[in-house]
Formats: structure tokens, sequence, C-alpha cells
């Protein structure tokens, strides 16, 4: 649909504009509130005294930011949860490329069955295997580490497995036959010809992988039980339900929290708008 | 070796890493999980065999469940509409060739990557009944306005313009498919002299309907699997109005350490889960228009 005319041009941006309000104040609310001081949080937003003005922190109390970093050792919970990002990102492209080549380009007699396991595998919900995957890392012996968040990662993500598979297919066959006469074995053609092709798909998978991770709540919730082992969201959560009245602290943390992510927006807009665009978004 | 054998070799080889990971943590934990939902198990003690009486009392007896599936069904049938609804309006404002739309573009799809709990975060603040914004604002207007994550009339509606405020992520997908729909119909259409609302109606809506549909299936599936904001923001209150089916789970595994009778649940909402999409995909033919 193709606006030409004035008129509906001139709408299109008073209904843009209108929508944008609802869309952008509660991060800007998020932004001022992290800025204010205890007493303009508590008189400025009260009922008939509440304004627009109220929406600019005077004076600034940049001292936010260290006192929520400080309440809680948000430091640590960073430098685990990139520890986690890095190692799932690695583990879960990874493996879930080399799965996917063995789906797309490797014409075994189980293929096809496997293949459609695996996309059922997709429409399980995770509650049915909670508890038994948990009997199983405890038995293991591996409650309260960060393995039962990380080994899965290395078996692949069926979602990516599908993803990189579709890619791979689309590749000709000719470039890898011509490797293969040359005596290249499978695994050096993947790992030297098709893989580097691939980066794109793979840079959105490592994308939602990182994301994955980064927001992944219910994980730690069952997993970690040692505060110097909580991620960030798990540990913005235990924030949340300890200092709930701290609403400039809370709001500091949560910047904290959203902001890499946006960073990383804006440095791979389009590995997000396409990765979503392909895959339907966030797991 | 001979070559074909080679190749079944070389195949499982390759998909092993997943084949290993699917025995490990899914194939197996999936019929462990058929089996513990016919116990009553603690996860310390041995778990004891008690044949259909997990699903019994969910079926006849508990009116914690019952509710549950009550709000979870709720929750569904009017936010995933309603999700759609505002992506696809967002998404066709969006198609429109205005200045600044990039600008737009970004406001509207910024919300939908803010973390999970730092979206709670927010939404707790703002919809704070004493000092939050959104009662300002309602205050300004000279309406008062209800205490929404504390009120059991509002909860749930809370929860769920909070998720519409993440529909810049559906909204995407909508775009990506206006995009895809080719200009060559429009331009017939207009040859055909075709008013702007009759073009939306029997070109752009009919062609977008796949996307629809894949959203509408990814949407109702997600939706019955609500949890973290509910966990985070209200527990389940108040007087469960936002006990969601997935948290009232949780908490019989894991609060209640009743691992049985979470199993039998988790194994009710994975057949809702299909009878549902099964449905939704048996209603395509007659309104899903696949390639022209």
């Amino acid at each position: 649909m193709v606006t030409t005319n004035k008129g509906s041009k001139l709408f299109t941006h008073i209904a843009l504009i209108c929508l944008s309000i609802p869309a952008a104040l509660p991060l800007i609310w998020m932004l001022s509130t992290s800025l204010k001081a205890e007493n303009q949080i508590y008189t400025g937003a009260n009922g008939a005294s509440f304004s627009l003005t109220s929406l600019i922190p005077s004076p600034m109390v940049w001292a936010n930011y260290p006192k929520a970093l400080s309440t809680v050792p948000f430091d640590q919970y960073l430098k685990n949860t990139l520890f986690l990002c890095a190692v799932s990102v690695f583990g879960a492209v990874l493996s879930s490329s080399i799965v996917a080549y063995g789906f797309a380009r490797i014409n075994f007699k189980l293929n096809r069955p496997l293949f459609g396991i695996l996309i059922a595998t997709m429409a399980l919900p995770g509650q049915v295997t909670m508890i038994p995957q948990f009997e199983v890392f405890r038995s293991l012996g591996w409650y309260g580490t960060y393995l039962p968040l990380l080994v899965p990662a290395f078996a692949g993500a069926p979602f990516f497995i599908f993803l990189l598979s579709q890619f791979f297919k689309t590749l000709p066959e000719e470039v890898a036959e011509s490797a293969r006469l040359d005596g290249a074995n499978e695994f050096r053609i993947f790992a030297q010809i098709v893989l580097p092709l691939a980066k794109p798909a793979l840079a959105t998978c490592a994308l939602f992988q990182f994301l994955g991770t980064w927001n992944d709540f219910l994980g730690p919730l069952i997993y970690i039980n040692d505060t110097s082992k909580y991620t960030l969201a798990y540990g913005l959560q235990q924030f949340m339900s300890a200092y709930g009245g701290q609403w400039a602290q809370l709001m500091a943390a949560s910047i904290v929290f959203t902001l890499p992510i946006i960073v990383l927006f804006f440095f791979a807009q389009k590995t997000f708008i396409q990765g979503i665009a392909t895959t339907g978004g966030k797991n | 070796m001979s070559p074909k054998l080679r190749r079944e070799l070389t195949g499982l080889a390759f998909i092993s890493p997943w084949l290993i990971g699917f025995i490990v943590f899914t194939g197996l934990p999936f019929l462990r999980s058929i089996q513990l939902s016919f116990t009553r198990y603690d996860i310390v003690r041995p778990p004891k065999f008690v044949g259909l009486a997990n699903y019994q009392s969910l079926i006849f007896d508990d009116q914690v469940f019952r509710n549950a599936a009550v709000v979870t069904l709720k929750f569904a049938i009017i936010s995933v509409p309603l999700g759609i609804f505002c992506g696809v309006i967002l998404a066709l404002l969006l198609n429109a060739n205005v200045r600044g739309i990039s600008v737009y573009r970004t406001v509207f799809f910024l919300p939908s990557i803010v973390p999970t709990v730092a979206t709670t975060a927010i939404f707790s603040w703002i919809l704070n009944p004493q000092i939050g914004l959104v009662n300002g604002l309602l205050a300004k207007c000279g309406v008062t306005g209800p205490a929404w994550l504390g009120d059991p009339k509002w909860a749930l509606w809370s929860l769920m313009f909070m998720g519409l405020w993440g529909v810049g992520n559906s909204m995407v997908i909508y775009l990506a498919g206006l995009k895809d729909i080719p200009n060559y119909l429009y331009e017939a259409a207009i040859v055909d002299g075709a008013s702007p609302a009759k073009r939306l109606f029997k070109i752009t809506l009919p062609m977008l309907t796949p996307v629809i549909f894949f959203n509408l299936v990814m949407g109702v599936i997600g939706s019955l699997q609500y949890f973290t904001q509910a966990y985070i923001m209200t527990n389940g209150g108040p007087e469960d109005s936002t006990r969601f089916y997935a948290l009232y789970l949780f908490d019989r595994a894991w609060r209640y350490a009743d691992m049985g009778y979470a199993s039998a649940m988790a194994w009710v909402l994975f057949l809702a889960i299909v009878v549902l999409t099964s449905a939704l995909f048996g209603t395509q033919k007659r309104w899903v228009h696949y390639g022209s």
C-alpha cells in the first residue's frame, strides 16, 4: 500500500506520533526516574501535583547509579551473564551449524525421520521436560552450577538447526562436489567452504542465543542457588523483591541491564530486523 | 568401508550433538514425565505409583487448577487477537511512504527488545497506584486510576497492556510480510479503480494472512505458557486473578515439591497446546491465503 496523497500522509504522521507516546513514555520515564532524588519521586507524581515538568529530574542524581550497583553486586552479575552468553553462543552456533549441515547436505537413511522429530520438539512445551531434566542434572551433581544452563546449548538449538539447514540447502552442490573430488572430507567442506558462506545466518543465531541467555529467568531460578552466581536477569528480580520501594535505584539497575541490548540493536539493526522477520522473533 | 556405509556414518556423526542432546535432555525426560504423572513424587524419596489420581484430582477437585486454566485461556483469547490487531495497524502505518519512518520504526521496536525482567520493573513502577505515571496522568484528567496490579479486576489487564508494549516484535514480521506483497497487484487494482479501503481488504489483508496465522499460532502457544512476568509482578495475586497455568505448575513443582502432580499438569498443558494448534490449523483453509 503506497500512500501518495498529502491528506493521508498527514493522517499517517498524526497517528504515528500519537502512538509513539505510549511506546516511548515508559522508557523516558524509566530514564527520568533513575536520575531523580527520592523526594522528587514521592512528591512529583502524586495526583494533582503531577505535571510534565516532573519528567525532568532536578537535581540530577547521578549517584543513584553507583548506589544501585553497590547495593547488589551487579558487576559480578554482569560478569556471570557475559560468561554464560559467550559460552552458550559459542556452543549453540557451533553445534547447530554442524548438525544443520548433516541434515541439509548428507543423505543418510534416518535423515528425514530424525529431522521430523527435531521439528516436533519445537512444539513441546518446556514444562513437560522441566522436572525430569532437573533429575538428570541433579543426579550428575550439576545443581547449583552453570552446567545445566550451558551444556544443552552444545546439543544445538532446534530452531537454529532448522534455520541453518534451510540456508545450507540453498547453496549450490557443485562447489562441495569439486572439493570432494579433490579428496576433501565432509568436515573440511563444511568448515572451509560452507560455513564462511553462512555468516549472516550464523550472526542471526548468535544474536538470538545471546538475547535468550541474557533474558533467561527460569533457568537461573531453577538451577542457581548461590548469590555469587546470579545473572543480571535473576539478580534484578531479587533486587526488586528486596528493595521494592527504591524506584530510582531499581530504574538505574534496569537501565544498566537494558542498555547493552539497545546498544547492540543500534550496531546490528539489520540482523535484528531480518532475524525476527525470518525466525518469528524472541525465544 | 563401502561409500554407502561411510555416508551413513558421516551423517550420523554430524547430527550426533543434537541426537545425544535430544535423547538425554528431551527424549528420555519426555517418557519419564509420562511416568511421573502417574506418581506421587517429592524428588527426594522415590516416586510412588498412584494411577490416575493426579489427573482425577486435576479434573474433578482442584479449584485452583480450574481457575488457572480459565485465567490463562482468558489471557490468550484477549491478548493474542489484540496483539495481532495492534501489530497489523502499526505495520500498515509504518509501511506508508512518509518522512522519518525509520525513527518511528525504532520507537515502536525498541520496547520489544527490553529484557523481560526490566520490562516488569518498568511496569511495576509506572502502574504503581499512588505515585505511578499512569495514575498520575489519569489524575490529571480527573480520573482516579485503579490499583492495577493490586486490583483483582485490573491485574490481568495490566499484564495485557504490558504485553502490547512489546508488540514491535510481531510488527516487524507483519512489516516484512507487507514488503513481500508484489506491487503489480496494487497497480492492477488502481487501474481497475479500486478504492484504498478495497485494496486494504481485498489485497493487503488477505496477502498478510499467512503471517497473521503464524503469529496467531505462536501467540497462543506462548500465552498458554506465560510465566515470568506473572511470577515477578503479581505472583498469582491478587485473589488468584493472575495465577496462570505455568505459574501454578511451577509452584506445585518447586514450592510444594509435588512433582507427580506438576507432571500431570504439564501433560494436560501439552495436550491443550496440541488440540488448540490443530484446531487453528483446521481453520486455516477457510481464511489463510497461501501463494497466488
